[in-house]
């Protein structure tokens, strides 16, 4: 058997992430990869194909019904997990820092689904990098219009330019040592009580 | 953050967290000096994971996890202690709203006696199988845990076989509530608070209680990984006085607002607090607007709830046994024996006036009336710790005890 022809089931909650993980190992030539999202349903799809590999994100509350199954069931092969193999320590952690875990069919070889692993730590690692990203890029857009309604109000009330607004809320920022967004975000909500 | 953390310590949101959480949230812990964080985990399978690689030192746990790591049983098995353990009792069994009325219907009598439930269960299985309809299916929480030990042990003594006459599947407590409204599981059995959510949903009713199959028997207990308890004795000695120090202040009633309030906060269990209140006062909303005070639900301190009996390990083992988790073999009685740490308690503990119980083990199911024991420092009352068939577990007579429970019922149809 060569190892594009290993059966992977790929079982993530999280559409974009399983999309990622599936991409990746089509692209390593792996062309039996299954990928479910519901976990209700998971011990037919295991008897259909058999999965040498099962990949799940490590914070699925599901696995402890996954690992019952491994116990129950006689039609699945007794899978292991990916890391109980301890040789290669940093390779354990790595997968639990980047929150996957794996499950092998015992008694494949160790070299044939490791790089199985690898790929999925790193595309969960990407995955993550790029939702962290996301959210920043989404604050930061969130706190641009919190100051542009702050700079607003000030002009409003104060009959300053909006360079004037802007120097103030900087200037009130640096005398507390507080961002001039959370200054903004005061006296948003300030004016929105006053109004109220 | 930059402070190190002395203890990492994870938890799953359930009831039975309180005395950690509480130790942590009430300052027991900074008191000892320790900075402890706490990481909520979503399922065992993640406790096992980090502590196996050492990203947790000690966790919340369910009683038999250590002894099935020790064994070996798991996809990963870390190596595990239990010194202390975090109460007894704690659990129920909630069935679906159409079955408690069958039940009531074959004589339970909005009884929660585990005895008369069982065998009103027991015909229901047996009516069941005549009319040709799929056996009842019923949730537990994890393979290896008291509820499903407890259930597996009720149901056999009530002439039920928990593996051909029923079906016991293992669902994430918070998804059981849900499970059994939509009929994917006729019952279940879990810890607080998700019978009580149960019932509160209209899903279902409380059929009977841990308390009411085994009085006073072990539920979780602090799981510690073997190589950071053995290079940080005096951090683990700490840990253990004030997790000794928040059971006895979960246990006064007068704290039970408090407690649930802290328990019920978004960083712990998230959840309504007048959810967690029946588990902790012991007055079970057993089906919508009816109310049974149970004796002992769920004791933190008293009746040495905090002690980890060997006996209680050994009958976990005898139950792994009997349901072909692992083969009986004396290194192995002795791995499950030694999982549990009274030693280390003692250590421990022996500084602060806590009642220290004498022996490692005791007959489990003996005491029909509470007794005072022998202990080193004060008096300690335990029991009553009765099985409900009267059944007795003596840890020295283990060889003969898992021969006997071999013997499986039979149900005709």
């Amino acid at each position: 058997m060569r190892d594009a022809d290993l059966s992977i089931l790929v079982i993530d909650e999280d559409a974009i992430r399983a999309q990622i993980i599936e991409e990746g190992l089509r692209a390593a030539g792996h062309t039996r990869v299954t990928v479910v999202r519901e976990i209700q349903g998971v011990a037919r799809i295991v008897e259909r194909v058999s999965p040498d590999v099962i990949v799940i994100d490590l914070e699925n509350p599901n696995r402890d019904m996954l690992e019952s199954m491994f116990l129950l069931s006689r039609s699945v092969q007794r899978p292991i997990a990916m890391f109980v193999d301890r040789s290669d320590k940093a390779a354990i952690e790595a997968a639990i820092e980047a929150g996957v875990s794996a499950y092998v069919v015992d008694g494949l070889k160790q070299e044939r689904v490791k790089p199985i692993l690898d790929m999925a730590v790193s595309r969960f690692n990407a995955y993550s990098r790029m939702a962290r990203e996301l959210e920043e890029a989404r604050s930061e857009l969130e706190n641009r219009k919190t100051v542009d309604r702050a700079k607003a109000i000030l002009m409003k009330s104060r009959g300053l330019s909006e360079e004037a607004a802007y120097k103030l809320l900087r200037t009130t920022a640096m005398n507390q040592n507080r961002k001039i967004a959370d200054i903004a975000q005061s006296l948003v909500m300030a004016a929105g009580l006053l109004e109220g | 953050m930059t402070e190190e953390a002395d203890i990492r310590v994870g938890f799953v949101p359930l009831l039975d967290a309180a005395v950690l959480i509480s130790a942590v949230a009430k300052g027991f812990t900074l008191e000892e000096g320790l900075l402890v964080q706490l990481n909520r985990e979503p399922s065992w399978a993640g406790v096992r994971d980090r502590l196996a690689v050492g990203q947790l030192d000690a966790a919340h746990m369910l009683a038999p996890m250590p002894i099935a790591a020790n064994l070996g049983l798991f996809p990963l098995s870390p190596s595990l202690i239990a010194p202390f353990a975090m109460g007894l009792g704690g659990n129920a069994v909630t069935v679906s709203t159409a079955l408690a009325r069958q039940l009531e219907d074959l004589g339970a009598e909005g009884t929660l006696d585990a005895g008369i439930v069982g065998s009103a269960l027991k015909s229901a299985v047996a009516l069941r199988r005549g009319q040709g309809l799929p056996p009842l299916r019923f949730g537990v929480v994890y393979s290896f845990s008291g509820h499903n030990f407890e259930l597996r042990f009720w149901l056999a003594a009530c002439g039920i076989d928990p593996d051909r006459d029923v079906e016991i599947v293992v669902l994430p407590p918070p998804q059981m509530p849900a499970a059994l409204a939509e009929g994917r599981i006729d019952g279940f059995c879990a810890g607080e608070p998700w019978n009580t959510a149960a019932v509160r949903l209209g899903a279902g009713q409380i059929a009977t209680v841990k308390a009411k199959i085994w009085r006073s028997s072990p539920e979780k207990v602090l799981g510690v990984a073997r190589p950071w308890a053995e290079a940080n004795p005096a951090a683990l000695d700490a840990f253990l006085r004030a997790l000794y120090r928040a059971a006895l202040w979960c246990a006064e009633p007068a704290n039970h607002q408090e407690l649930a309030r802290i328990l019920g906060a978004p960083r712990f269990l998230d959840l309504d607090p007048s959810l967690l209140l029946p588990g902790l006062t012991g007055a079970m909303e057993v089906a919508p607007g009816r109310v049974i005070g149970v004796d002992d639900f769920f004791l933190t301190a008293a009746k040495a709830a905090t002690f980890p009996w060997q006996s209680h390990a050994l009958w976990f083992y005898s139950q792994m046994v009997r349901w072909g988790f692992c083969a009986h073999a004396p290194r192995n009685a002795l791995i499950a024996r030694d999982s549990y740490r009274p030693d280390l308690y003692r250590r421990a503990l022996k500084g602060l006036g806590a009642p220290l119980p004498g022996a490692n083990l005791k007959v489990e199911g003996a005491l029909l009336t509470p007794t005072v024991v022998g202990a080193a420092n004060k008096s300690l009352v335990l029991g009553p710790d009765g099985f409900f068939d009267g059944h007795i577990f003596d840890p020295d007579q283990i060889d003969a005890y898992i021969r006997a429970q071999m013997d499986l019922p039979v149900i005709k149809s």
